[in-house]
């Protein structure tokens, strides 16, 4: 629709919209994240969540303790390898539409805990990820920045076409395969498609 | 058909039906055009914190509870028998009146046993 159009018929008081933008306001304006907090990330969170910094002023009313009610998951402190099975599955288990923000070093990468032989460099070997935020831990208004960045993200989203979202496209991957625990690492050690760099010094496990 | 006098209610009736059912239908028309569902194994499985479910779900419940059952239908079915009884009252004659007053006296006294029992004090 024609912008001067649009802003002369709000003149008269006609209100013009479309279905994909009503989709995504409703959409972006209620995320409600998952309650899932790993480490120390997860006491930032819930700052974010408490009177001063507020998270519910842009929606996230509520943290549902259940993936079937939850849009979004604060992947918020350190990913173990015993605690990345787990992380996968309840992505699984989210209805979509959904998002995943990483929070903090560790969830992106490892963060300090890099060299530990127990810590997943990285939830997004697994899982794909919307929106990363650096920080050990990164402030609350970090936090509500991604997720405004998030908000943005969702606003772009198309309803039909070929850029539409995962969860509006029926052969779009929905079950992201759950790593085991082997012997010495999980297996898969990355999900292919999501992590497509491949590991120096590990072997391709099938 | 207008001057039906019930013309009003079906309308209501039409209006209420369509009430419930014109969101499903656009719900139904939403995902048929732009959100297909997308179920797989791992989505519809069992919640227990990310961790796989095991065996059943089929606990032991509290067999105490069958009394509170019994008891509610004894006094549900006195109801029953007592509101065409107030409804008739002005009716009835002396004899009448005495036997209902037996048979309210027959479930006290079914009331007053529970009572004894203890079953009525929750623990």
């Amino acid at each position: 629709m024609d912008q001067d159009l649009k802003i002369e018929l709000g003149k008269q008081g006609v209100f013009v919209t479309t279905i994909q933008d009503l989709y995504n306001w409703g959409r972006r304006s209620s995320v409600w994240p998952m309650q899932f907090g790993l480490a120390c990330c997860a006491i930032e969170m819930i700052a974010t969540t408490m009177a001063r910094y507020d998270m519910a002023r842009f929606g996230a009313e509520v943290f549902r303790p259940s993936p079937r009610q939850a849009d979004l998951m604060i992947i918020s402190g350190t990913v173990t390898k015993k605690m990345a099975p787990q992380v996968v599955r309840l992505y699984n288990q989210m209805a979509e539409p959904r998002y995943v923000i990483a929070m903090g070093a560790c969830a992106i990468s490892g963060g300090p805990f890099k060299q530990g032989y127990n810590v997943l460099k990285g939830i997004d070997r697994y899982i794909p990820v919307d929106v990363h935020i650096p920080g050990c831990p990164p402030r609350p208004e970090a936090l509500l920045q991604a997720f405004m960045t998030l908000q943005k993200k969702i606003d772009e989203q198309q309803l039909t076409g070929e850029g539409r979202p995962r969860h509006l496209d029926a052969e779009a991957q929905g079950e992201f395969p759950v790593p085991e625990q082997g012997a010495h690492d999980l297996e898969p050690a990355s999900n292919k498609g999501v992590w497509p760099v491949t590991i120096q010094g590990t072997r391709t496990r099938e | 058909m207008a001057s039906n006098p019930y013309f009003s209610l079906a309308v209501l009736f039409v209006a209420a039906v369509g009430f419930g059912l014109a969101p499903l239908g656009l719900a139904w028309l939403w995902a048929r055009f732009f959100s297909p569902p997308k179920p797989n194994a791992t989505k519809n499985a069992i919640y227990e914190c990310g961790l796989v479910s095991k065996g059943d779900a089929w606990v032991q419940f509290r067999s105490a509870y069958y009394l509170y059952a019994i008891i509610f239908l004894i006094f549900d079915v006195e109801a029953v028998f007592l509101l065409p009884f107030a409804v008739a009252f002005t009716g009835l004659t002396v004899a009448a009146c005495v036997s209902m007053l037996i048979f309210v006296l027959m479930l006290v006294e079914g009331l007053a046993w529970a009572w004894a029992k203890g079953i009525l004090t929750w623990n």
